[in-house]
């Protein structure tokens, strides 16, 4: 039976340097390099994240860098303390249930952890092993595994010498290893080339096809658009929307966005552009003018004409199409790559 | 308590062992060797040291041995593993809870104490024999001793490496463990201090004085040596000391 994903009011505040990719992959530690602990520097991460996961569904967090993703992701696969309020794995307390949570989670974390001192099939093998697999389903599983991320002709050789993207592609598999009913995977195709990155999708699909729900975080546009059911957008450690990608991407004034750089900006010129057909939103964001409208390039001529007339010279042009990256631009004021 | 999950962390620790037997031994048992050579043949056969120091060095050889394997097999993974790779990690997200997997850690490190130990007795019989004068007379109260020492040995490099960075380790030779070999009563035994009584006393705060002690009680018991009763308290007091210290910083250290 599928198993669904929740938190309530989660809150985590860091007394140390900035946590990145704190579900795995690293945490830098400000006390670990032996700064002395400054009350004030306190981070929040998350402030008061509350959110359910459906059973079966693929759900994307999708933010910038910093916006707490991995602190959620973190949380829920046991490897952070909230400062304050609860998670659940279907019916499992994290904090409470730990190793009943474990059971039911796979774990992907940014960064690969692979374990230096062993080949690639020992990882699976002995993955396995921690999860009480008998020896010839192991076995079989870490076989069947390495072929399907074709690994098999690297499966006796130790990782250390693995590029990134080998690596990455046996965490995924470790993370299978024991056929987790959640699947975490945090920021599962950074750094990979297109190729497995289409693979790592269909993987992907896959494994949910199979009744399991999936929990990734991202910040990359195409990836949660391509995969994802539902999303939630987060920044600051808030979710600011919710939301399947097409309705999220529907409530986008307009849809389209065109970013707008005049020689001379002046109050009747957004007055004017306020007025033309189809534009729902005007703003100025730094030297840009940001035009919501649910038509893109055929704006552009009555733009021109318009600054012509105002005598503010048109200098620079951007059209976006409806995206999640307009979406979070629309929300925050800021990219999702900043 | 999930054991399955217990034994397959501990046998892949065996496993990783295996792989690295070879360096594990020249690690573990190159010096005390050495020093078993120097001192124990050719110092006493030059007749710069008596004929009975070889049975006096014994028991201090075999606890450096213990002691440093120990540490070494629980602290020096644990540092690289907690490191920016995060090797732990897929241990952690084993299926058991984060105190049973520094348990795991800690028997591990027990184990490999126990079997260099125990393997650095022939060793050091055959560099020094003929002439060394061991005995078991009590081999209860010498397998408890052994098995604390492994204890606070394995318990003391959880601690240790649960605390420090990989910069650190040059500092955790030269700062923690040489100066326990030297003040740790390894190479001369505690009635040997009589003449140096602040140094006597303020000895007595390093779990080593009381495993070369209390193996020397056990194994030659002809020369002075501290009470076995007080040895075995002050191992179980170090032990528990340690265990507590340790489990304390691994969960520091495993969860942000």
């Amino acid at each position: 039976m599928a198993v669904g994903v929740r938190t309530q009011d989660l809150r985590k505040v860091y007394n140390s340097a900035a946590p990145a990719g704190a579900a795995g992959g690293f945490v830098m530690r400000a006390d670990a390099k032996g700064a002395k602990k400054d009350a004030k520097a306190q981070i929040p991460a998350l402030d008061g994240l509350s959110l359910e996961v459906l059973p079966g569904e693929i759900f994307g967090l999708l933010g910038p860098n910093g916006a707490g993703k991995s602190t959620t992701i973190g949380i829920l696969t046991t490897r952070v303390r909230p400062t304050s309020g609860h998670a659940w794995i279907g019916e499992h307390d994290v904090w409470a249930q730990q190793a009943q949570v474990k059971h039911l989670i796979g774990v992907v974390p940014q960064r690969p952890n692979l374990d230096f001192s062993l080949t690639a099939r020992e990882i699976l093998v002995f993955h396995g092993a921690y999860f009480g697999i008998g020896s010839k389903l192991r076995n079989e599983r870490a076989d069947a595994l390495l072929e399907k991320f074709k690994l098999t002709e690297r499966g006796n050789q130790m990782v250390r010498g693995f590029s990134g993207g080998m690596m990455q592609r046996l965490s995924i598999a470790r993370a299978m290893m024991h056929d987790p009913q959640v699947l975490f995977l945090d920021e599962p195709s950074a750094g990979l080339d297109p190729q497995t990155r289409i693979l790592l999708w269909e993987i992907i699909r896959e494994y949910h096809a199979a009744g399991k729900t999936v929990l990734l975080t991202t910040h990359n546009m195409e990836e949660a658009d391509a995969l994802c059911q539902r999303l939630a957008i987060i920044d600051h450690g808030h979710m600011i929307a919710l939301g399947t990608p097409v309705d999220l991407k529907a409530s986008i004034p307009g849809g389209f966005l065109l970013r707008l750089r005049f020689g001379n900006q002046t109050a009747e010129l957004l007055q004017r552009l306020q007025a033309l057909a189809g534009v729902r939103e005007v703003r100025t964001a730094d030297t840009n003018i940001d035009v919501y409208a649910d038509r893109g390039g055929s704006l552009i001529p009555e733009i021109a004409s318009l600054a012509a007339s105002s005598g503010a010279e048109l200098s620079d042009v951007h059209i976006s199409e409806p995206s999640l990256e307009n979406l979070f631009l629309h929300h925050t004021g800021r990219s999702l790559r900043d | 308590m999930n054991w399955k999950t217990f034994f397959a962390l501990l046998a892949r620790d065996a496993h990783v062992a295996r792989r690295n037997a070879m360096q594990l031994f020249l690690q573990t048992f190159l010096q005390p060797l050495l020093f078993v050579f120097i001192f124990g043949k050719v110092m006493v056969g030059s007749g710069y040291m008596p004929a009975a120091y070889k049975s006096l060095l014994l028991p201090g050889i075999i606890a450096i041995s213990m002691t440093f394997t120990g540490v070494w097999a629980v602290a020096m993974p644990l540092i690289a593993e907690f490191q920016w790779t995060r090797e732990i990690e897929d241990r952690l997200l084993a299926p058991i809870s984060v105190g049973w997997i520094a348990i795991e850690k800690i028997v591990a490190g027990m184990l490999q104490a126990l079997v260099a130990g125990l393997v650095v007795i022939p060793l050091a019989w055959l560099v020094l024999r003929p002439g060394v004068e061991i005995s078991i007379g009590a081999p209860f109260t010498f397998a408890l001793i052994i098995l604390l020492v492994a204890g606070f040995s394995s318990c003391g490099g959880l601690a240790l490496g649960s605390s420090m960075n990989q910069q650190h380790i040059g500092l955790m030779f030269s700062m923690v463990l040489t100066p326990m070999i030297f003040f740790g009563c390894t190479y001369y035994p505690w009635s040997a201090l009589n003449k140096f009584p602040i140094l006597q006393k303020a000895v007595l705060i390093n779990p080593l004085v009381y495993a070369s002690e209390g193996l020397r009680a056990t194994l030659v018991p002809q020369f002075a040596h501290l009470p076995v009763v007080a040895v075995i308290g002050a191992l179980i007091f170090f032990d528990a000391l340690l265990l507590v210290v340790g489990l304390r910083q691994f969960e520091k250290k495993a969860v942000t």
